[in-house]
């Protein structure tokens, strides 16, 4: 469905140029759950940019369903059918989450409709369906709200730029609730997260190791998995929780 | 709403989202003239003497009724100042409506100055809604110099909405209120310039009684080479609590100034204002574009919301 062939992604700083990412070759498929992790600072959100259009490559091209892409605008890939959910929930004063979900959708959707969308990302729906997508919503909320208007785009290439960033470990036990029953109900489209997170590798079909601008490892989950596990590739959420827990007897 | 032309028919739908002939009292004015006039049991609109405006007086315990007072103007060269002055008693609850439209097809400047003057008894709720409006593309300019005064009286409250979106070339507003002990002043004013088209809005609200606050939040935004200056005053005179809060988008080669001031003339006042300009946020237009809109459509997602 997707292809980056030779992509390379380079930046000017303080010591002259440096490589972000260097001669990607990745095929994502149809009908795949796919993890990118790797340790911080690899490229991985760049990758994830340069899917959405955000950033174009410096070298390479990028094709989807065969088609050129590389210089296709954001709006055009998003009419294309690429949905990307940002690391940063971006805020917006005065437009609400009904607004912000019937953009998404391209529709006019009802409150009701929208509601649906809200319960399937775990809130409340008839709580939040008129607030503003404002800095009077945590960081968790932001993050559900941000998933629900890639939910609404039912895109067939969805790419979540870290969703784990940012909030408290109860709301990531539920937001790993969500990407379950995506996998779960995956149909055409293709699921692309990047994360470091032990539960959500746990459900991909693929998983790719992006280590200084460069693939490192890709393959199955039953192959790459057991390789990262304990690594800061794979991070379990709630080992710090259980180091830190007090002995009953205490 | 027969006797009025198809112009006047849509500034009245601008300005006070008027279809028809309101329900309870009204006064339409088109051209400088009185038009169409009622009033209620309750509420009585009365020409001045000496024919510079109306009072409207509204009697004590009046609840859940209503005063529709908008203006338009059809003509060009036209200038007129008028005033009105609300008399609201004691114990009620109502929603005024006011507004003024110009189309100015000419190449003369057409202005309508109203100069609004409430007396709000005691207890009492006033919701206060004010849009103005210009279109029409003739030379001549469309001015509106709008005076609003509020003097407040004990336990009163006092929401007031002040829109001007679009067309307005000149205009020069102010708002002065005087709020006693337990009074409370809602302003949410919405502000939008475009071409060459200037702006200027002062606030200046004395919290003169116990407990008495004002919440001000005024919105802006500034495009093409239009001018916003906004000066937003609070004097806190016992211990009451004020905010101020003045928010632009200021976009292509517009220009925004921004006067926040706080007086407090008592150690118990206690006063707060805010103050921002920039330009849309890339982060917002990269967002609504991942949604699939081109980026002047976020553009204007992004200002709508805003000024809603």
């Amino acid at each position: 469905m997707l292809e980056f062939q030779n992509v390379s992604f380079t930046v000017d700083d303080d010591q002259g140029k440096k490589e972000i990412l260097q001669n990607i070759n990745l095929v994502f498929n149809e009908k795949q759950f796919i993890v990118i992790t790797g340790p911080n600072g690899g490229g991985k959100s760049t990758l994830a940019k340069l899917i959405a259009g955000i950033e174009k490559p410096t070298s390479g091209k990028i094709f989807m369903d065969g088609e050129d892409i590389t210089e296709m605008s954001i709006t055009e890939r998003a009419k294309k059918g690429i949905a990307f959910a940002f690391q940063q929930p971006v805020k917006f004063k005065g437009i609400q989450v009904l607004d912000l979900l019937r953009i998404a959708s391209g529709k006019r959707l009802t409150a009701a409709q929208g509601c649906d969308y809200l319960s399937e990302v775990g809130l409340c729906a008839r709580d939040y369906i008129g607030r503003e997508v404002n800095a009077s919503l945590s960081g968790g909320e932001l993050k559900r709200i941000e998933i629900a208007t890639v939910l609404a785009r039912k895109s067939r290439f969805s790419v979540f730029d870290e969703p784990e960033a940012g909030i408290d470990l109860w709301s990531f036990q539920n937001l790993t609730r969500i990407f379950e029953n995506m996998r779960n109900n995956i149909s055409d489209s293709t699921i692309l997260i990047i994360s470091h997170q032990e539960r959500i590798l746990n459900i991909a079909d693929e998983i790719i190791v992006l280590k200084n601008g460069t693939v490192v490892k890709q393959g199955s989950r039953e192959e790459i998995l057991p390789e990262i596990i304990g690594t800061d590739s794979a991070v379990d959420a709630c080992a710090a929780l259980r180091r830190t827990e007090v002995p009953e007897n205490a | 709403m027969l006797k009025f032309d198809e112009i006047q028919k849509r500034l009245f739908e601008e300005v006070a989202d008027l279809h028809e002939l309101p329900e309870g009292a009204y006064n339409l004015r088109t051209n400088g003239k009185a038009a169409d006039r009622k009033s209620t049991e309750n509420i009585e609109i009365i020409s001045k003497e000496d024919g510079t405006g109306i009072d409207i007086r509204i009697k004590d315990h009046t609840v859940k009724q209503s005063v529709h007072i908008p203006v338009v103007i059809s003509e060009s060269g036209l200038t007129e100042t008028v005033y009105n002055d609300f008399y609201v008693g004691e114990d009620c609850d109502v929603l005024i409506v006011a507004g003024c439209g110009i189309d100015n097809c000419g190449t003369q400047d057409s202005e309508h100055d109203g100069i609004h003057r409430f007396w709000v008894g005691k207890n009492s709720k006033v919701r206060y809604v004010e849009k103005h409006y210009g279109s029409g593309d003739g030379t001549g300019q469309r001015i509106l110099n709008p005076q609003t005064e509020v003097y407040m009286a004990e336990g009163s409250s006092m929401e007031m909405e002040m829109v001007q979106i679009k067309g307005v070339d000149s205009t020069e507003r102010t708002t002065l209120a005087e709020l006693e002990a337990n009074a409370h002043l809602v302003v949410r004013e919405r502000l939008m310039t475009h071409g060459t088209q200037q702006a200027i809005s002062n606030y200046h609200v004395k919290l003169n009684g116990e407990d008495s606050s004002a919440d001000i939040v005024s919105r802006g935004v500034a495009r093409d080479r239009s001018y916003q200056k906004l000066d937003l005053k609070i004097t806190g005179n016992a211990a009451c609590s004020g905010h101020t809060e003045c928010d632009s988008i200021i976009m292509d080669e517009g220009k925004i100034l921004a006067v926040p001031s706080l007086e407090a003339n008592s150690v118990d006042a206690q006063l707060i204002h805010e103050a921002a300009i920039g330009k849309i946020a890339g982060d917002q237009l990269i967002k609504l574009m991942t949604l699939g809109l081109t980026e002047q459509e976020a553009e204007e997602q992004i200002i709508n919301g805003f000024l809603k």
